[in-house]
């Protein structure tokens, strides 16, 4: 939980969804039953967080914005604290403009996501987890399987999955950034998503007929 | 050798128009009125007889569980609810099926709701999928202004909600219980079992959870029929299955297959072999983290089904196989899987917070040999009382990993104690 972290940053005071994440709250509250309107929470606590994002290039989600979210949906504060800190994509501190979420896990690891992480660590400067660069332009966070495992090892960037990296694919890809060039996500190996190397070996029916 | 002919995912890897089009071209949503006119019975019925067995680990019948929805809709709606959550380590397969060919699984959620009496579907989706959530949500938004969902779905007189919902990071929600929790709102902590999500899920309403892919196979197993599917694979274990090889193999990928296919056939045929060759291979976990590691003498000749693998005391899983070559720390890379389950571990029962924590600093000595022989034994009759001393599967997935490792490379451990106790006595005398 944030309040029980040494804490370097300042809290806004205040948090309200602006024209356009209300939109989105609307519909989301909408997906359920009458009454129902806390399984909205996450959905909710993710557009605080992308709002965030958007207007200060921090996507982070504020104790003012789950004091807000529980207003809302009619949940006590403390509800709203204690998912936002069980789930581990809600940021309760501000990271850099790039999150660089490393998969670490077996799968990852066997293809190599040791180099994946030096590799971050030698561009970024950043020494441990959770830390952000100097810059503010980086954070990185050790995570779990993210679930594209043909595909390892996966640096994660926001939103989107970088897949069959090595240290110099990392490397050309942070330089990017820091270009503030966003390259196309997906395989860097620029093999199709989750087929072999090389090209898919089955479905291949209509080159067939 | 399965033919593209019985492939299902015919879009796997996404070479294909994705959207409404694409699909319908691919046979989606062909003749949805027709099957949903057959009735609740005779869907379910079919279902049963294709002995589809859950693609999400467990291997439970599929027809089967639906038939424990109550026959009569009460004052309580029914629920369908789709785990999308794939975060099994090694798992990437229903990511290809959300991506690539998203109208399967919404086709498949408007029959089985059907089948089952309920008017909405939930997709629970993992937070990290977001790319593949902006996929999937473009099919239902197809699917709705097609008319094929909503009020009078595909002019069957039926009327069907599909939602996305999408979670935040916690493995834990794959768990179907601790997801009905989530999608309630709060923290993902998995729920007593009775009551069943069948009499008591979501909302505290009549609800049944399935997998992403065994809810995208029905409506082809309709379409084709129960004797078409039932005919793929073996015996009490039917049809066909995502693979997904990882690690080191030459060319790792997703493929479709019969179940019963040999892992060596698999391997050697679509992922380009093991890396340095088939003697080079030192183990493989065949049904991602969760199921204990098989060596290279199982490997020799094991088939890829839910009871070949349960016979040598490991498990299909969800398909994914892992694979490691004689370079591998195999001490190291279970480790890992201990340091996955700490950190996915919710908390809720003691067994499973404690244990996860102590058999991953054990597990971390262990991988630097930092340890006495007899811990090892020590260590194995800890995760026997992690094992099935927790509400969920959490505590009996953290606990399998470790004892495959013992069962099957002890030697190796005991290598690794005895080389660290020589590396000290040769300090202790130079000192």
């Amino acid at each position: 939980m944030a309040a029980h972290q040494k804490q370097d940053f300042i809290q806004p005071a205040s948090f309200a969804f602006d024209a356009d994440s209300m939109v989105q709250v609307d519909k989301h509250i909408a997906k359920y039953p009458a009454g129902r309107q806390a399984s909205a929470v996450l959905p909710l606590l993710d557009l605080a967080q992308r709002q965030m994002g958007r207007i200060t290039g921090s996507a982070w989600v504020s104790i003012a914005a789950m004091d807000e979210i529980g207003r809302i949906l009619d949940m006590p504060p403390i509800r709203v604290y204690e998912v936002a800190t069980f789930y581990l994509m809600f940021n309760m501190a501000p990271v850099g403009k790039f999150h660089l979420q490393l998969c670490t896990t077996t799968p990852c690891w066997l293809r190599g996501s040791d180099d994946i992480v030096q590799a971050c660590r030698d561009v970024t400067g950043i020494k441990g987890w959770k830390e952000n660069s100097a810059d503010g332009l980086f954070t990185m966070t050790e995570v779990e399987c993210v679930g594209a495992c043909v595909n390892a090892p996966i640096l994660q960037v926001n939103d989107d999955f970088y897949e069959d990296m090595d240290s110099e694919r990392t490397k050309a890809l942070l330089e990017s950034l820091k270009r503030g060039v966003v390259p196309k996500f997906g395989s860097m190996t620029g093999r199709q998503t989750s087929a072999p190397d090389g090209g898919p070996t089955t479905l291949l029916f209509e080159k067939a007929e | 050798m399965l033919s593209d002919q019985d492939r299902i995912f015919t879009n796997l890897y996404g070479v294909h128009d994705v959207g409404l089009a694409g699909a319908r071209a691919r046979g989606d949503w062909d003749g949805t009125a027709a099957i949903l006119a057959r009735g609740r019975d005779a869907i379910i019925d079919e279902m049963k007889a294709s002995g589809l067995r859950g693609r999400g680990g467990a291997g439970f019948p599929t027809g089967m569980k639906w038939s424990f929805m109550p026959k009569v809709v009460g004052d309580r709606p029914h629920y369908l609810v789709v785990n999308a959550d794939e975060s099994e380590p090694g798992t990437c397969k229903d990511r290809d099926i959300l991506r690539h060919d998203p109208h399967k699984l919404v086709e498949g959620c408007l029959i089985a709701s059907f089948a089952m009496g309920a008017h909405a579907a939930y997709i629970y989706i993992r937070g990290e999928f977001y790319n593949e959530a902006v996929a999937l949500q473009k099919a239902i938004d197809e699917a709705y202004d097609a008319g094929l969902i909503g009020k009078n779905a595909c002019g069957s007189g039926w009327d069907f909600d599909c939602y996305l919902h999408r979670g935040a990071g916690a493995y834990i929600c794959g768990e179907e219980t601790a997801l009905i929790e989530s999608l309630e709102g709060k923290k993902g902590m998995p729920r007593l079992k009775p009551p069943f999500p069948a009499a008591v899920g979501l909302y505290g309403c009549p609800s049944t959870v399935n997998n992403v892919e065994s809810i995208a196979v029905a409506p082809t197993i309709m379409r084709r029929g129960a004797a078409w599917f039932s005919a793929l694979g073996r015996p009490r274990n039917a049809g066909t299955k995502l693979f997904c090889i990882s690690g080191h193999v030459n060319k790792p990928c997703n493929v479709e297959e019969e179940l019963g296919i040999p892992l060596r056939e698999l391997i050697d045929r679509y992922a380009g072999g093991v890396r340095g060759g088939w003697d080079n291979l030192l183990a493989i976990i065949p049904g991602g983290a969760s199921v204990p590691v098989l060596n290279k003498a199982t490997c020799d000749t094991i088939l890829m089904d839910f009871d070949s693998l349960r016979d040598v005391k490991s498990g299909l899983g969800t398909a994914a196989v892992i694979v490691m070559d004689k370079s591998t720390d195999i001490i190291k890379a279970i480790a890992r899987l201990s340091q996955f389950y700490k950190h996915e571990s919710c908390g809720q029962c003691t067994p499973c917070r404690e244990g996860t924590g102590w058999m991953m600093r054990v597990m971390n000595r262990m991988v630097q040999g930092r340890a006495e022989i007899e811990e090892i034994d020590t260590l194995e009759a800890v995760t026997r009382q992690v094992e099935g001393h927790t509400i969920c599967a959490l505590g009996d997935a953290a606990a399998w990993p470790i004892q495959g490792l013992i069962k099957n490379f002890r030697p190796e451990m005991e290598a690794r104690i005895a080389a660290y106790k020589a590396s000290r006595s040769i300090k202790m005398a130079a000192e």
